[in-house]
């Protein structure tokens, strides 16, 4: 009796073992997928610059009462001016306005000052394709001054921009600028390989040193005359552009640079 | 020791090498090209004599007027106002002051001199890229006085073709059906006139109905139709010679005789025994080839440019859709499968795209759609319109346009209508009576 008794108990036990030990992978929540979000192209800058939301606010308030305790024995925030919407943004001011939120994330007690919803119309005043670089180079400046560790990975970020080339803002300025100088030739046929290739080397201002055509023999070529308009229109479109809107620094990652023109997508229509 | 400290050195030495940035653009806008025509420079003899033949003050500014007239009914040129030309013709035909062009946002030029020699008319012109700064293309040509329109219009087709990349149209006649009296007695005569409407010509008296007329697109050569004691006939009308030739008479319901590709057959839609089907015949043999033979109507047919297909309207899946077959009859495929009746359809000559007319709703729609039947796209909506021809470079589409008449009967009219294949340029072509069924020749010149 005694005997059926312990094991049973025993079973009992080693059931009861079983299930807590299987029951949480079984209670495992499937990968927590995040929703399909519809995303709205804008241009990016290196540095982003977000409008808070109201909802934000909360969050911000949250996080600057516990930063409070930690930072309290850092030297109090500079007072910032508050600049009126339809004041005429000037060069330096806009260069303050850029600089806040990277202060922000050092200093959050700023950031209820900052606290504020920007207009779209106001965002377009302030958004300069040419000055972002400079912008971005200054604020570096800055940084390293007051702290060093984070300054470390900034460098080493933006080292890694430079080896891939011009970040997407740059990249987007720089295509907004052609699109509205090339005319395309309607005439040219729409599925055939026509890719004009033009290698640029140019001057600290975005004009133009000299400009080539990589597959230059094809100009000539019996047979390749739509390739040749093609070209012509190209050249005749970065001639019209000039100077580039290229980024105000990093002369040297982008003095040569070569733009592809291809129409296909155009004249598919 | 001295590789282990090399390797180390290759591994954390921090290279700072730069690789050429590749942009790629993808897009560029559709705007006119803006570009000048200077007036052809002449001289004060040339002048003078042309004036006694031609009975115009300066037939340089003339041509040039015509230049800039057809660049701009393209669509894709934006001649300049020649009121803010700051180079003089005579100067600029020489050597252009490419700074004087670009301050006025000039991108091309297009210069030139007219002389008079051996009692012909010399033209020579230039075509300027202003942004590089050097000449595009340089021609020349001698031909009689008379001739000064063509000239205009063979400048503006070279012009076209260099900028574009396409062949030119405007070196090209339309053969149309003019109309006049009123709707229930209508006068139709065969007419022909020059692609911009000028040199128009009567070529029919008016005393048969004529109907469809249809340019080979090999020579100046047009097929139509046209009733003799209330039957069809088809004709073939040589428009350089004048001459006129009967192909044949056909049985009751004959519809739109048209060209093959080589001009060596004809292609058309006639009911033999009740039931119309699409028929060939060789104008050399006069040997008649059935092609379709189904109890549906089958008309309208158009051969691909290389000959190998035929494209027509059915009404075999119960209503009038668009079809393709191999041009012997065989495979045949329905391509038009959106809402309505699909008719009228027309090859492209590059050969990309079919032209149809669509009514849907009471509308007529003139549209275009790959040849497998894809990417249909309606260019213009009306009343009534129908019949479009392409220009050769299948760039433009011909077409004509009817309005609505109103509760006492009038107010009737029937005119053409040009639309290209973006669908924003519809321009009305000006014809000096109502007309209908136009046809697109090919470019005179090559």
């Amino acid at each position: 009796m005694s005997r059926s008794i312990i094991i049973s108990s025993i079973l009992h036990a080693l059931l009861i073992m079983i299930t807590a030990m299987s029951l949480p992978f079984l209670a495992k929540k499937p990968i927590d997928l995040p929703p399909i979000v519809s995303i709205e192209l804008i241009q990016i800058t290196d540095k982003t610059n977000i409008p808070f939301a109201p909802k934000a606010k909360k969050t911000i308030e949250k996080i600057k009462e516990k930063e409070k305790k930690l930072v309290s024995e850092q030297a109090p925030p500079k007072k910032i001016k508050k600049i009126k919407p339809d004041s005429v943004p000037m060069p330096d001011d806009e260069v303050k306005k850029l600089e806040k939120p990277k202060e922000d994330k050092q200093n959050p007690e700023k950031i209820d000052e900052e606290i504020k919803q920007v207009s779209e119309f106001e965002k377009d005043e302030l958004f300069d394709p040419n000055n972002i670089a400079a912008l971005i180079d200054k604020s570096k400046e800055e940084v390293a001054e007051t702290t060093k560790k984070t300054n470390k990975v900034t460098q080493d970020q933006e080292r890694s921009v430079e080896n891939v080339g011009l970040s997407l803002s740059e990249e987007d300025a720089l295509k907004a600028q052609i699109f509205g100088c090339w005319s395309i030739p309607l005439g040219l046929p729409y599925n055939e390989n026509l890719l004009v290739r033009i290698k640029l080397k140019l001057k600290p201002d975005g004009s133009i040193i000299s400009s080539e055509i990589l597959d230059h023999a094809r100009m000539n070529k019996p047979g390749q005359g739509f390739y040749k308009v093609l070209a012509e229109s190209a050249l005749r479109a970065i001639k019209l552009c000039q100077p580039l809107r290229v980024p105000s620094t990093g002369y040297e990652r982008w003095k040569d640079l070569q733009l592809n023109f291809d129409a296909r997508e155009m004249l598919e229509g | 020791m001295i590789k282990k400290i090399f390797l180390i050195l290759i591994i954390f030495f921090p290279f700072n090498s730069y690789g050429l940035i590749k942009v790629d653009i993808t897009r560029g806008n559709l705007n006119p090209l803006p570009l000048a025509v200077s007036p052809l420079a002449i001289d004060d003899n040339s002048k003078k004599e042309f004036e006694k033949i031609l009975d115009k003050k300066n037939i340089g500014s003339e041509i040039s007027t015509i230049v800039e007239k057809n660049l701009k009914t393209s669509g894709l040129f934006n001649p300049l106002n020649k009121e803010a030309f700051l180079q003089k013709p005579d100067i600029a035909n020489l050597k252009p002051r490419f700074e004087d062009w670009q301050l006025i946002k000039a991108q091309a030029l297009i210069t030139g001199k007219v002389s008079y020699v051996d009692e012909k008319l010399r033209v020579e012109f230039r075509l300027w890229d202003i942004l590089a700064g050097r000449e595009m293309m340089a021609l020349a040509f001698t031909t009689v006085p008379t001739n000064w329109r063509r000239v205009g219009h063979i400048i503006s087709d070279k012009v076209y073709e260099r900028l574009t990349g396409e062949k030119g149209y405007f070196d090209t006649r339309i053969i149309y059906v003019a109309e006049e009296g009123p709707k229930t007695q209508r006068v139709k005569k065969l007419a022909i006139m020059d692609q911009d409407g000028f040199n128009n010509k009567f070529l029919t008296l008016g005393n048969e109905l004529v109907l469809t007329p249809r340019f080979n697109r090999t020579s100046q050569m047009v097929t139509y139709l046209s009733y003799f004691r209330n039957l069809p006939r088809v004709y073939l009308l040589d428009i350089e010679t004048g001459t006129q030739e009967v192909v044949g008479d056909f049985p009751g319901m004959t519809f739109a005789p048209r060209f093959s590709p080589d001009g060596k057959k004809i292609i058309m839609s006639f009911a033999k025994d009740g039931n119309s089907d699409i028929y060939t015949m060789d104008l050399e043999s006069r040997v008649v080839d059935r092609i379709t033979n189904h109890p549906s109507i089958d008309t309208s047919p158009s051969y691909s440019p290389d000959g190998k297909y035929i494209s027509f309207n059915s009404d075999r899946s119960g209503y009038q859709q668009i079809y393709v077959m191999d041009s012997n009859g065989k495979n045949v495929k329905r391509i038009s499968f959106g809402n309505g009746l699909y008719g009228t359809p027309v090859w492209s000559p590059r050969g990309d795209l079919i032209a149809f007319t669509k009514l849907h709703k009471g509308k007529f729609y003139i549209g275009v759609m790959r040849t497998d039947g894809s990417g249909e796209r309606l260019l213009t909506e009306n009343f009534y319109q129908e019949a479009p021809s392409w220009s050769p470079n299948g760039r433009v589409l011909i077409f004509y346009r009817e309005t609505k008449t109103d509760d006492k009967g009038e107010g009737f009219s029937a005119k053409l209508w040009s639309i290209d294949l973006t669908g924003y340029n519809e321009r009305q072509v000006k014809t000096p009576t109502d007309a209908s069924d136009p046809s697109w020749s090919s470019l005179l010149s090559n």
